[in-house]
């Protein structure tokens, strides 16, 4: 037990030597001068030089690794290239509850909606219900999530004008408008995510009402709803966990793209203007910081995951 | 007590069913036929074709008319296309004669018209898809008008929006199609390596594959986008990469089964190099599951490419894909001229969900394990 | 007998389940009918797949009439006509009237749920009591059922128990809310040969402390033969033969009761003797042979047994009847003439 979870543990930081490895060396290979993106261009060629020279860009390879590394190991991740000129790392700060913001309530509508969906599927399995959400959620998996947000926008921001079309008010200043501001974004997420856990938990719900346990719930007098809820979900949540696990690197996707068809201040629309300017120590940073919290929240899922089944949780005992 | 005789024969059934329609139950003539019968060739027919009918001029009501607000025209939008769809499966059903798969057969027709376009694109009489300084002399924003020069209309270049969504097709399935099949190449035989010799080379493998996980996606994109020059090749090696980890995933659990089945053990006794197996036995195997997982990521690679295009890190302007296309939406253009957005977005969609349906009827035939995710 | 005076408190009449698959139309249950009175016990036995299984769950209801199946008939139940009432109202009688104790304990206990909920739950559910006298209850049934430590095993989950405690938690559940009829769909069939025969005993004590009716399906004669007052011989989803079971048992008249009884193995049997087993297959019942269900695999069988379907004939014997054109006379042999067989 001790043992694989110290494997785990180990495995879990090299995967994340490894992504800064990655993300580090892949960035170096930019093209263009950054020291020219510093100064912009038309400066004497011995200025450069210099600037490079104290950015350590004439270092071999691995020093500069093992600087950056150390550097991110007390929280520096550089500063941005393109004014303002601030440390990676607060912006990042600023830009990551937007995001987390964003993800989670996406992530509760979806669930909120979905249960409840998928039980009614598959307490109708075969009937025209079932069909017919079945052919929706399916259709939904096929919509990239920013025409989604596009159909979303054309119907109730220019049709209907029940949201704002961009924007954002920070939570601690006006909850209101905050929600005003979130919701429609969450909403696009939350209808893919809601798309696949739907089909997801239907089908495990279904295998889990043949089982003779179903049955025997049944033949106690118990009221559907009751057997669904009690003993069906419980058994069948378990691979929604799993699920979910598997979902969240679809979820950090739609969330980037959510927040630059909204324009929201998150990390999403800060790592694609940084792409999109080369502003590299800012990409490096924010694809680091997603990579860290991803790995870990799989992680933790996945212990999550042994400890709620009653079975495996007796076998590790 | 009394028991009615139910075995009798020459069931009085009321309309003369075709033995098709009525399954096994009919084989035997002294059998009673299914207690609900299907409708009649005829009845289909007559339900189908006024179904189809009505349906195409209420979803073409819907998607002209200005009487409506946007919400209850894409409502009734979607009503008539569902309609409109029955209508042609019961007429499908009535003349094969059982029962088929109306949107499968139509998403099919999709993908075939449209690889059909891309490949010969450079031979049609096509429009101006990308060369914006001869745009100058065409109109910009000409309205969708089928028959006219500009069939599905022009975008603020004036380019022609129906060659550029062909071009754009080009793009993305070359794009996605390369990927898969660099992917399912180089992914697969790695799968097979690591699940053929365990042990170290395995665990590395592992954390390699776990590594290229556990940057999301769209992310890994964008980080790339950030560093490559958008072209095609580099395109479709980026794309790639976001494949190779399930394919190692799916070909390595694939290849630990299939070695320890008693033919490879067979082949091993009678002194196969390691090679030989892995070619010999164990490829065969693996090829199709590993495959079908292809088909099945195909969809998922062109919503990444239309995304990264969207974002503007793809392909750029002028030069079409689906992505860029929808991009050019922004700004109020999609308000104000909503076809630019709406023919892009539809060709995406349903290319998209064609792939769907046809990863789901492959991954159900070549890898049952796996489909049931 | 003394259970012949009181009114039956459940009567099947020609009962016929059919489920529609893509296959066609299978007729699991095809024309059965019974009665039963408190305190009596009915076997109902076959081969697997004779219907029997199907016959138990539609006589309770779990079984019912939907876009799948069609069931005709009526079954009476406490007086509630259970496939004539709302889905509501049949689910009433379950656990309170009617209650199952089903095949495979392993499956029929939810694998996450404590053995104590799975008891309060139906308590708290049917009787409206507080969660302490649910407990106290549940402790009071699981000493009856004679499961040792009963505070303990309230705590533990299904995967830690035996397969015979679990039987003997399942039976506890199905009489915790005092049925007045007990279904025991093949309650031993999973289990040790040790345990079955607990299982039965305990089965048998607890239905007749309680004066309840009883129906145990199984195709084990052998837990049939001392246990229950009566018996129904099922084939392809039809009565072949009922009536008093020790009547049945010792002089079978129908050939597929009589090939039953001749293939249980018999302690007095000569060393080495062969069995004799029944030929062939049950047959398919999307497409049952015309005539007489059991004519392909009979020895007797003629040309009127294909042709026709046998309906039940009364014989002598309280209840004793037989659906067979040429039923058998004690010791007869298969000659296949009607003279020697015909009454």
């Amino acid at each position: 037990m001790l043992r694989q979870f110290v494997l785990r543990v180990l495995e879990l930081l090299a995967v994340l030597l490894l992504v800064s490895f990655g993300v580090f060396a892949l960035l170096s290979l930019v093209p263009g001068d950054p020291a020219v993106a510093v100064l912009g261009e038309g400066r004497e060629p011995s200025e450069y030089a210099a600037l490079r020279d104290e950015m350590g860009l004439n270092d071999p390879f691995f020093t500069r690794y093992f600087d950056w590394f150390g550097g991110v190991l007390h929280g520096d991740l550089g500063s941005s290239l393109i004014p303002p000129v601030v440390p990676v790392w607060d912006r990042l700060v600023a830009a990551m509850p937007v995001s987390l913001e964003l993800a989670g309530l996406g992530l509760l509508i979806a669930l909120v909606v979905s249960v409840p969906l998928a039980m009614w599927s598959a307490y109708n399995e075969g009937g025209r219900i079932d069909r017919a959400i079945g052919a929706f959620t399916f259709g939904l998996l096929s919509l990239p999530s920013f025409l989604v947000g596009l159909v979303l926008i054309a119907v109730l921001v220019n049709s209907m004008g029940w949201f704002p079309r961009t924007g954002w008010v920070r939570i601690t200043d006006d909850f209101g408008g905050n929600l005003s501001h979130v919701f429609l974004p969450a909403l696009t997420i939350a209808l893919m995510e809601m798309a696949m856990f739907t089909r997801i938990l239907r089908n495990d719900l279904v295998t889990t009402l043949n089982e003779d346990f179903i049955l025997a719930a049944r033949a106690k007098g118990m009221p559907p709803l009751r057997i669904m809820v009690s003993d069906a979900l419980r058994p069948s949540s378990f691979s929604l966990v799993t699920i979910l696990g598997l979902s969240i690197g679809r979820l950090v996707g739609s969330t980037v793209i959510v927040e630059y068809l909204f324009s929201l201040p998150g990390m999403g629309r800060l790592v694609i203007e940084a792409a999109s300017t080369g502003n590299y120590p800012m990409v490096q940073g924010a694809v680091l910081l997603i990579a860290v919290v991803y790995v870990l929240s799989s992680a933790l899922i996945d212990l999550s995951y042994g400890y709620l089944d009653p079975r495996t949780r007796r076998a590790r005992a | 007590m009394p028991e009615p005789d139910i075995n009798h024969t020459g069931d009085p059934v009321d309309a003369p069913v075709p033995a098709a329609a009525a399954g096994t139950a009919l084989l035997d003539p002294g059998e009673e036929t299914a207690a609900k019968p299907r409708v009649s060739r005829r009845t289909q027919l007559l339900v189908g074709a006024p179904m189809l009918v009505g349906g195409l001029a209420l979803a073409g009501f819907a998607a002209t008319t200005a009487l409506l607000i946007t919400l209850a025209k894409v409502l009734l939008l979607v009503v008539g296309l569902l309609v409109a769809m029955n209508g042609l499966g019961r007429i499908a059903e009535a003349v094969r004669g059982k029962s088929v798969d109306i949107v499968f057969v139509l998403g099919m027709t999709w993908l075939t018209v449209l690889i059909g376009l891309a490949v010969l694109a450079p031979l049609l009489p096509l429009g101006n898809h990308n060369d914006a300084t001869q745009g100058l002399y065409a109109p910009i924003f000409a309205e969708p008008e089928l028959g006219s020069e500009y069939p599905l209309g022009t975008n603020n270049y004036g380019l022609d929006m129906l060659a550029r969504a062909i071009y754009g097709a080009r793009t993305s399935l070359v794009v996605s199609l390369f990927a898969i099949l660099i992917g399912t190449t180089v992914g697969g035989l790695i799968g097979m390596v690591a699940g053929f010799l365990r042990g170290a080379t395995d665990r590395v493998v592992g954390i390699l594959a776990n590594a290229l996980l556990a940057v999301p996606p769209l992310v890994l994109l964008i980080a790339l986008g950030t560093v490559l020059s958008p072209n095609l090749r580099n395109l479709s090696i980026a794309l790639s990469l976001l494949t190779i980890p399930s394919m190692v995933r799916v070909a390595r659990a694939n290849t630990i089964t299939f070695a320890q089945r008693e033919f490879v053990l067979a082949a091993q006794a009678i002194g196969a190099t390691r090679m030989r197996l892995l070619r010999k036995e164990l490829l065969p195997n693996v090829v199709l599951p590993v495959a079908s997982m292809g088909v099945v990521m195909v969809s998922m690679l062109i919503v990444a490419e239309a995304s990264l295009s969207y974002l503007g890190l793809g392909i750029r302007a002028p030069e079409p894909t689906w992505g860029n296309m929808i991009a050019e939406g922004e700004g109020g253009v999609m308000e104000a001229h909503p076809f630019i957005v709406i023919v892009p977005g539809l060709c995406l969609f349903l290319t998209v969900f064609s792939f769907n349906l046809l990863g789901e009827k492959v991954q159900k035939r070549w890898d049952p394990r796996s489909a049931k995710l | 007998m003394t259970s012949e005076s009181k009114s039956p408190i459940l009567v099947v009449e020609n009962l016929r389940t059919v489920f529609h698959t893509p296959r066609g139309d299978v007729r699991a249950v095809d024309g059965v009918s019974f009665e039963l009175r408190p305190g009596e016990t009915l076997g109902l036995v076959g081969e697997s797949g004779s219907g029997k299984s199907v016959l138990g769950r539609t006589v309770m209801g779990l079984i019912s009439n939907d876009a799948r199946t069609t069931v005709t008939g009526k079954v009476t139940l406490g007086g509630v006509d259970v496939h004539g009432v709302k889905r509501a109202v049949r689910r009433k009688l379950w656990g309170t009237e009617v209650a199952m104790v089903f095949q495979d304990p392993m499956t029929s206990l939810n694998p996450v749920k404590r053995i104590g909920t799975h008891l309060t739950e139906t308590l708290r559910f049917h009787l409206r009591c507080t969660r302490k006298e649910a407990e106290e209850r549940a402790v009071e049934l699981l000493t009856q059922v004679g499961i040792p430590e009963p505070k303990r095993r309230m705590r533990q989950y299904p995967h830690e128990m035996s397969g015979g405690m679990r039987q003997r938690v399942v039976i506890a559940m199905a009489l915790a809310c005092d049925p007045r009829l007990l279904i025991a769909d093949e309650p031993t069939t999973a289990l040790d040969v040790t345990v079955q025969k607990q299982i039965l005993d305990l089965l048998g004590n607890l239905t007749t402390e309680r004066d309840m009716a009883t129906v145990l399906v199984s195709h084990d004669l052998g837990a049939v033969a001392g246990r229950t007052d009566r018996v129904q011989v099922m084939y392809a989803g039809r009565t072949v033969e009922q009536g008093r079971t020790s009547e049945v048992f010792a002089a079978p008249t129908h050939p597929y009761t009589d090939a039953l009884l001749a293939s249980i193995p018999q302690i007095e049997n000569a060393p080495h003797s062969l069995l004799r087993a029944i030929e062939g297959n049950p047959p398919d019942m999307a497409n049952p042979p015309g005539g007489c269900r059991f004519a392909p695999r009979c020895g007797y069988a003629d040309t009127t047994c294909t042709s026709d379907l046998p309906l039940l004939q009364p014989l002598a014997g309280p209840g004793r009847s037989v659906a067979c054109h040429h039923p058998l006379l004690a010791g007869a042999a298969p000659v296949g003439s009607e003279h020697t067989h015909g009454r």
